[in-house]
């Protein structure tokens, strides 16, 4: 037992844990160089054949900087945060989505690239910030998330409708210095990291590292936050959902929503340089 | 008799403890940071977009990246010994305070030691995210509205970090995080002294945001001041 110790604390080291499947980085590397090192790199830093071509930089694994988190901004993400990035793919990026590829491929994968940077060995991943329960969607809710996407000035960045097109929105950078888009909400594409209002909650209380986008995580009570997620909802014009129709039934947001003229891309629409 | 015997150990020791820490027979490294050429011509800063910030400047801010004083003084230079100082074990226990005021990080560099608490308070009537770009330090990024209490933060690796407000693309600042408390930041007149070191061969590293790191080493034998002075070569650009 006391010999077998010390060798399961190193097999460990390259393991990833997602649910109830184990990933092993071994089986990882083969999947890595076959499907990944193109644009991620040989030393997985993001600088691969096809890394330079692509306009918002493969991620760099030896960084270990991460954007989609459940984790506090400054954290390791968890095994199953990144899991679900490559599942889902990062939208408006170059990375699709894996899901092509097995569970335990995935999960033999996630295992592999915690190999890249020494973090994974120093640090713990972070642990997941808590996310009530989502109370009902009501006028009221979506009001004072109104009032908050102004108090706590998303729009600076996003624009006073969401069109990602705020004044500071032409000068933002991510931390490589190159140039990025805030989201553009009237497009109603997909979220970076993810579809549903509890990814949504998670993604502006935790932040998206790397990018201008901060945690609001201290500043935000968990009720306000769901009262933003619904008012959020109802900047994607152009796509359906509960709080949008409740939006338009009131006499404010039918005026709101339809003095709005959609265009631009999902990321920032007819920004002034 | 026996126990005033342990008592007066008792003081002998705490005696020897209080010279340690006072080094009666330390030394001092004192000096002056300059520049040779011309520096960078500094830019006027348009706050037109933050009214509540530019009111508060009755003359436009100019950029910070290099800042000089009378006679070829150059400022927010950290001087700190890189080498031969032990690394202190605990951190201070006042924290090192950074402030957003006026949409203007003050100060514009600032020096404290790893796992010092750090705390950063917006005065400002905006919202601010503060969002340090380390390497070598874990990356975090915060948003912090008006009137919320200051954020506390400590580093853990020794590093020179940029700080940026994303929302205020003119705003940059510095951390220096250094590993013992032999360090200064140079002011208006570009001096800088390190006092209380124990005899000893030391590396003492100039850090200057915008020319780089300058090395000298100095040697300490005593109850002496030696004088180390650092001259950075001004690029025009």
């Amino acid at each position: 037992m006391a010999l077998a110790l010390p060798m399961l604390a190193s097999a460990q080291q390259g393991e990833s844990h997602v649910g109830k499947l184990s990933g092993q980085a071994a089986a990882g590397k083969q999947l890595y160089f076959r499907y990944c090192w193109g644009c991620h790199g040989y030393r997985g830093d993001g600088n691969g054949e096809n890394g330079p071509y692509l306009n918002i930089l493969p991620r760099n694994f030896v960084a270990a900087t991460f954007k989609c988190r459940s984790t506090p901004t400054g954290t390791l993400p968890t095994d199953e945060d990144l899991y679900n990035a490559m599942t889902r793919g990062l939208n408006n990026s170059n990375m699709p989505s894996w899901i092509t590829l097995t569970a335990q491929n995935r999960a033999d994968l996630i295992a592999f690239i915690k190999t890249f940077s020494p973090r994974w060995k120093t640090d713990k991943a972070g642990d997941p910030i808590n996310v009530p329960a989502e109370p009902a969607v009501t006028l009221d809710s979506i009001k004072h998330g109104k009032e908050l996407f102004t108090k706590l000035e998303c729009w600076k960045c996003h624009g006073p409708e969401g069109h990602g097109d705020g004044p500071s929105a032409s000068t933002l950078t991510d931390s490589n210095d190159q140039p990025i888009r805030p989201y553009n909400f009237a497009a109603g594409s997909r979220f970076k990291c993810g579809a549903t209002n509890h990814d949504l909650y998670k993604i502006f209380m935790t932040g998206l590292d790397g990018t201008p986008m901060p945690s609001f995580a201290d500043v935000i009570k968990p009720e306000d936050a769901w009262d933003l997620v619904h008012y959020l909802r109802t900047l994607q014009v152009t796509r359906k959902s509960a709080e949008l129709a409740l939006w338009m039934s009131s006499k404010e947001g039918a005026e709101v929503v339809n003095a709005q003229k959609i265009g631009g891309t999902p990321t920032g629409s007819g920004i002034k340089q | 008799m026996r126990t005033k015997g342990v008592f007066l150990a008792g003081v002998a020791i705490l005696a020897a403890a209080t010279m340690t820490t006072a080094v009666p027979n330390g030394g001092t490294v004192s000096g002056k940071v300059t520049y040779e050429g011309a520096p960078a011509k500094q830019k006027p800063i348009d706050m037109s977009k933050e009214p509540s910030c530019a009111k508060q400047h009755a003359t436009p801010l100019t950029t910070e990246t290099v800042v000089t004083g009378p006679n070829n003084a150059l400022e927010n230079v950290v001087v700190y010994i890189s080498a031969g100082a032990p690394d202190d074990s605990t951190p201070p226990s006042q924290p090192a305070k950074f402030t957003q005021k006026g949409c203007q990080y003050l100060p514009h560099v600032l020096a404290f030691e790893v796992n010092q608490a750090l705390e950063i308070a917006n005065e400002d009537q905006t919202s601010h995210n503060i969002h340090p770009l380390p390497k070598t330090n874990r990356e975090w990024n915060k948003s912090q509205p008006p009137g919320t209490p200051p954020l506390s933060e400590k580093y853990d690796k020794p590093e020179f970090i940029p700080v940026k407000c994303n929302i205020h693309p003119w705003m940059h600042g510095n951390f220096a995080v250094l590993k013992n408390s032999h360090y200064a930041v140079t002011q208006g007149e570009g001096s800088f002294t390190l006092p209380n070191l124990p005899p000893g061969k030391y590396t003492i590293i100039a850090w200057h945001e915008s020319y780089g790191d300058q090395t000298q080493e100095v040697t300490i034998s005593g109850n002496e001041t030696k004088t180390v002075n650092f001259v950075f070569k001004a690029k025009p650009y």
